[in-house]
């Protein structure tokens, strides 16, 4: 599971490469064949498809960031007199600290680092040992655990929303409320079947040798998933944790139900109240302050979540 | 959490689909067993699953039991709920605001779907035939979905600015259009909150058609080729049919996602302008959160989740038949 899921198209090349008797495809074709680029009307086309493509692209994927970067440090003045400018004139590089102090920024920015790193942790462990449990060890009532886990996922969460708001409010048995606590947002987090049907996906497909072996010199369940299972998972933990944090980094409207202290709103909860009564230039400061760490950590693992994203539907 | 829907197992043709299923214990090739192992990892896979079970029963299986139950309750949080039949479903019919809403939320999934379907396949359908810049391309297309939803919905309400100095209104001024007053208009709004949707959505549809359209076989094309099919006629008869269950699937994703919108209307318009955007979530939420009444917006997220199966039936159903012909 490990290469093959990670990279689909590499793996059917090899596939197809080593069946007998097949004449290998011309490399890298796709619908259109090195034939009709060679003719000139079709290359002229495709050509104006592709740069109407990369048009289209640039205009609607990155000038609105860019606008977006500008007005962070532009005046209110030079945004109504200027509203298509991508260059700030003149620049006030005040507004950044102003916003992240005026309106605490940095605070709010804390508090979503601090959900999202709970959160992720959470769905890590929970991913981690019920996958184990159900790909490894396989207790004799694991398909039956793993067919209810899975059932969760045809649930869309807006629907049980108030319930599990009623349910955080008071937990059944225990009579403790967690709102306005990380926990509202930590534990829930945690209930997410999908983490684990990757975990128990991935783990499947490690040979089961490796675990006999193991048990024959005596090691235990625990020693087998720390020494083991977890070493030889990197790549799905590492999956788990892109779709944790970015899912996290995101979520808004379960945080905005419970968490109504704002010393604990992370920064997608603030803003828009924030909105409200604030200027212009100040809010599009702290809209980039929010924007600025998902986009590093896309463009720093960007090769792993496009890859990703054709099997997992990421979102 | 409120993007679980989203979050299906899309089957594409990687071979993640067909990893191997999780042979029953009865099934598994026998093995030598070191006696009372058996019982032993019974033990130990409880152990494991305890972070899991503690969960999934606090927050997945137990509010879904009690959602159901909610639902013909009544409930201050302070006395013991009360049992009250189907007045709850009573009441939500009495709103006038309920049809508006579900036309509304109607409205929009049609825009999101009238949009959001063809566009994503054809720029994966370009993309896919790019022979430099692809990953450059892939990097755009995907850059307004890492964005979080609050703030592109933030910046778009910017950008939306009514009269001739907001950002939209100056770039169609360009062109000589506008200016539109967008989200102060009861028919422009809608469509507005569709287009800030389909921005924050559609790379996401792009990669995952990429990702479908790689797995479709050369030999496929070359065949066609050889057959002297057109490079449209390629398009239409061979990569179509190949991705349709890519498609389909998406498809059925992006209806359920579109009845549950919320984060626009909320932070866009809050429903108006003259309740035009106000759509079942937005109610769901200030039934609950507004007005306090849980029971009334429980009874109002069964009957979505009711209405979201149904959909989901009927398209499987329609989507089955159409193969098989």
């Amino acid at each position: 599971m490990t290469a093959p899921v990670l990279r689909p198209a590499a793996l059917r090349a090899a596939a197809l490469r080593a069946a007998p008797g097949r004449r290998p495809p011309s490399p890298g074709r796709r619908i259109l064949s090195p034939h009709d680029w060679g003719r000139r009307g079709t290359r002229y086309g495709w050509r104006g498809i592709h740069t109407a493509l990369f048009a289209g692209l640039v205009l609607l994927g990155a000038l609105p960031l860019i606008w977006m970067a500008r007005a962070a440090v532009s005046t209110t003045t030079d945004l109504v007199q200027r509203p298509l400018a991508l260059w700030p004139d003149p620049p006030m590089w005040s507004n950044l600290a102003d916003a992240w102090n005026l309106l605490g920024i940095g605070q709010y920015l804390w508090n979503t680092v601090w959900l999202v790193a709970g959160s992720w942790v959470v769905q890590l462990i929970v991913a981690a040992t019920a996958g184990f449990a159900l790909a490894v060890i396989r207790p004799w009532y694991g398909r039956y655990v793993y067919a209810a886990l899975l059932v969760t996922l045809f649930v869309p969460g807006t629907v049980t929303l108030i319930a599990l708001y009623l349910t955080v409010l008071d937990l059944p048995g225990i009579g403790i409320s967690i709102a306005d606590t990380p926990w509202a947002v930590w534990l829930p987090a945690g209930a997410h079947a999908f983490n684990i049907l990757l975990a128990k996906q991935f783990f499947d497909a490690i040979p089961r040798e490796l675990f006999e072996a193991a048990q024959v010199d005596g090691a235990g369940w625990f020693t087998i998933f720390r020494r083991i299972v977890l070493p030889m998972s990197k790549p799905i933990l590492a999956v788990i944790s892109l779709l944790a944090i970015m899912t996290a980094w995101k979520d808004f409207l379960w945080p905005l139900i419970v968490l109504t202290d704002p010393a604990l709103q992370p920064l997608s909860v603030a803003l828009p109240r924030l909105a409200q009564n604030t200027d212009p230039a100040y809010l599009i400061a702290g809209l980039v302050i929010a924007s600025v760490p998902p986009i590093i950590v896309f463009l720093a693992f960007q090769r792993q979540i496009v890859s990703g994203i054709g099997f997992t539907g990421l979102k | 959490m409120t993007s679980a829907p989203t979050r299906l197992p899309v089957p594409t043709t990687s071979p993640a689909g067909e990893a191997p299923r999780h042979p029953a214990p009865a099934a598994a090739p026998p093995r030598r067993r070191v006696p009372g192992m058996r019982r032993r990892a019974s033990l130990a896979g409880l152990v494991f699953l305890v972070p899991a079970l503690v969960l999934f029963g606090y927050f997945a299986w137990w509010p879904i039991a009690r959602s159901v139950v909610l639902a013909f309750q009544q409930t201050n949080l302070v006395d013991p709920a009360e049992w009250v039949g189907w007045a709850n479903f009573e009441q939500l019919f009495a709103d006038p605001l309920l049809p508006t809403a579900a036309l509304n939320t109607l409205w929009f999934a049609a825009l999101s779907l009238l949009i959001g379907l063809p566009i994503p396949l054809f720029v994966a359908v370009a993309m896919s035939e790019l022979r430099r810049g692809g990953a450059l391309a892939r990097v755009l297309a995907y850059l307004p979905v890492v964005i979080p939803p609050v703030v592109s919905v933030l910046l778009w309400k910017v950008f939306f600015a009514p009269g001739e100095n907001g950002v939209v209104n100056s770039a169609l001024g360009l062109v000589g259009l506008g200016p539109f007053p967008w989200l102060q208009s009861p028919e422009l709004a809608m469509p507005s909150l569709v287009i800030v949707a389909t921005w924050s959505g559609a790379g996401t549809a792009i990669l995952i058609y990429l990702a479908a359209l790689a797995g479709v076989s050369t030999e496929l094309y070359e065949a066609a080729e050889l057959d002297g099919a057109s490079i449209w006629q390629r398009v239409w008869h061979v990569t179509l049919p190949q991705m349709r269950g890519v498609i389909l699937v998406l498809l059925l994703l992006q209806i359920i996602g579109a009845l549950q919108v919320f984060t626009e209307p909320y932070v866009m318009t809050d429903g108006g302008p003259a309740n035009a955007t106000v759509t079942v979530l937005l109610m769901i939420y200030r039934y609950a959160f507004l007005f306090g009444n849980y029971g009334v917006a429980t009874a109002l997220s069964v009957l979505l989740a009711v209405v979201l199966v149904i959909v989901s039936a009927v398209y499987l159903r329609l989507t089955r038949s159409w193969s098989s012909s």
